[in-house]
């Protein structure tokens, strides 16, 4: 059952709590991209005005979470959602969270362009940063994406992206410690912008955690805890199934 | 009059219902059951099994045909003028169906509680000792005010009636009057309880306690509840049965039903779509 018809209740307002809900969301998935962009680009480019916007968006964020969570809590104790209804109310607070937590990541990024700009230094010259950067950016784009669409496939995608980003993030640490090695002075600050590849890979895991909770909320699969492989068998498998 | 028929054809099908209508060890076995009113056929091909001790739950629309399809259970459709029940409908190893089942041990095997409370107009204790006095199923006093005793406990209402025994069953409350109705109904020993909509006319502390009686009563029992209430299939039973327009559509996990039901119609109703 892919197409979730979340418009054809027989009460139009319990069409529209669950048309609110995902417009929350896809405002607060809206926000939290914009907020990852820019901490990448503040990082990229040593922009200490953009960090600090970064850091002051996160309040938003932080109120949209609790607004989301407030919402869910309502549609669940008025309407006793059941079947895709409550997969749609549970999946929206899961990844309410998971989305407040990558804002959390993006400020600890836009910290680490601070500080690197406060060095004196910058993240400039560090390929690496630009390169984990723009394939978690991606995954973001895809995952909010999937969930507009209520669409597996995408969201299938955006774990297969997670599997690249984890391996390219061991191949920048590996990369990072030679720098240090050959210049023992960059160790802080290559050590900042190493924190910073840490939070922008666990913003690709928490986009990854999002596309699982979009795949339980469209198939009713819970693939948490499971290989790219396992979930791409079960996904085809309930697939089958349907038609 | 109803007639019964037994006209089980081994090659017919057993309709196309999704998820896991058959189990092993099955207290009921039900195959390719029809039900006419007169002309209009209300149930069509429904093969089922219900497991000992389970409590499955029917859900469906009004009309589906879930209380037809249960009244099938112990031949209460018997009493209704032009009324045809056509299928294997067993019971372990009793053919309920067959013309030579006698109905009045079968009821006794298979017992019913109904939407509104109907005590007998006697006293409470009276209501509970009918049965087992008509089926003969004690001989003392002594006895009788035992099966009395442990009815009216197990159906949860001993403490609240055991000093007014002698007042008028319908002196009930309603839910208390349900409550009676069920020790009515397990005085008897039966093996099965079948529940059409046993709590619509009770308030939601009522309610609560037939439903917490039915989580105990399964224990020794099999238990077949149609209800209205989505949630209290949800919260009450093992497997749940959907209904729509005399089709057996899906029988699932209840779990599975709630949460990811696999059939299309299944959902919409449940969730209050326009099916």
């Amino acid at each position: 059952m892919d197409k979730l018809n979340l418009d054809q209740h027989i009460s139009r307002q319990y069409n529209a709590d669950l048309e609110d809900l995902r417009t929350e969301l896809l405002e607060m998935g809206g926000l939290v991209q914009e907020q990852v962009r820019d901490s990448i680009a503040a990082i990229s480019n040593a922009d200490a005005e953009l960090a600090r916007r970064v850091i002051v968006v996160e309040d938003e964020v932080d109120s949209r979470e609790v607004a989301l969570d407030e919402h869910c809590t309502l549609v669940l104790a008025r309407r006793q959602p059941a079947a895709s209804d409550l997969r749609m109310v549970l999946a929206v607070s899961k990844i309410t969270r998971d989305l407040e937590r990558m804002g959390d990541e993006a400020r600890k990024v836009a910290k680490m362009a601070l500080a690197l700009v406060e060095d004196g230094g910058n993240g400039q010259g560090y390929v690496e940063l630009r390169h984990l950067g723009n394939s978690v950016l991606h995954m973001v784009d895809d995952m909010l994406n999937a969930f507009a669409r209520f669409d597996v496939d995408t969201a299938m995608s955006v774990a297969k992206e997670d599997k690249l980003v984890d391996q390219e993030y061991k191949s920048a640490t590996r990369e990072l410690i030679t720098y240090m090695m050959e210049d023992p002075r960059s160790i802080s600050r290559v050590m900042n912008v190493m924190w910073a590849l840490r939070a922008i890979e666990r913003i690709g895991d928490h986009a990854r955690n999002i596309a699982e909770h979009i795949i339980y909320l469209v198939k009713g699969l819970d693939v948490r805890h499971t290989s790219v492989s396992e979930m791409e068998r079960q996904v085809n498998e309930s697939g089958q199934q349907a038609s | 009059m109803t007639v019964v028929e037994q006209t089980v054809v081994e090659s017919r099908p057993m309709g196309d219902t999704i998820g896991i209508p058959f189990i092993d060890n099955a207290k009921f076995s039900l195959r390719n059951v029809d039900v006419f009113y007169s002309d209009k056929q209300a149930i069509f091909n429904v093969s089922l099994d219900i497991g000992k001790n389970e409590v499955m739950a029917m859900i469906g629309p009004s009309g589906c045909g879930k209380s037809t399809f249960l009244r099938c259970f112990n031949r209460m459709n018997d009493t209704i003028a032009g009324c045809r029940v056509s299928g294997s409908l067993k019971l372990e190893e009793q053919e309920i169906n067959h013309p030579k089942t006698d109905v009045v041990p079968l009821r006794a095997r298979v017992g019913m509680v109904f939407q509104k409370p109907n005590p007998f107009p006697k006293t409470i204790y009276e209501n509970v000792a009918y049965g087992p006095r008509i089926h003969g199923l004690v001989s003392k006093r002594i006895e009788l005010d035992e099966v009395v005793e442990t009815s009216l406990q197990r159906a949860g209402l001993w403490d609240e009636v055991k000093d007014r025994l002698d007042a008028p069953g319908t002196s009930l409350s309603g839910g208390q009057q349900q409550r009676l109705c069920i020790a009515r109904t397990i005085a008897v020993s039966p093996e099965v309880i079948l529940m059409d909509e046993p709590c619509s006319a009770l308030d939601p502390i009522a309610t609560a306690r037939i439903e917490e009686l039915i989580a105990e009563l399964s224990e020794n029992y099999t238990i077949v509840i149609v209800t209205h209430s989505m949630q209290q299939a949800a919260r009450v039973s093992n497997r749940t049965a959907y209904f729509h327009l005399g089709k057996l559509i899906e029988v699932n996990d209840t779990e599975k039903v709630f949460t990811n039901p696999g059939h299309q119609l299944t959902e919409a109703y449940i969730t209050g779509r326009i099916g």
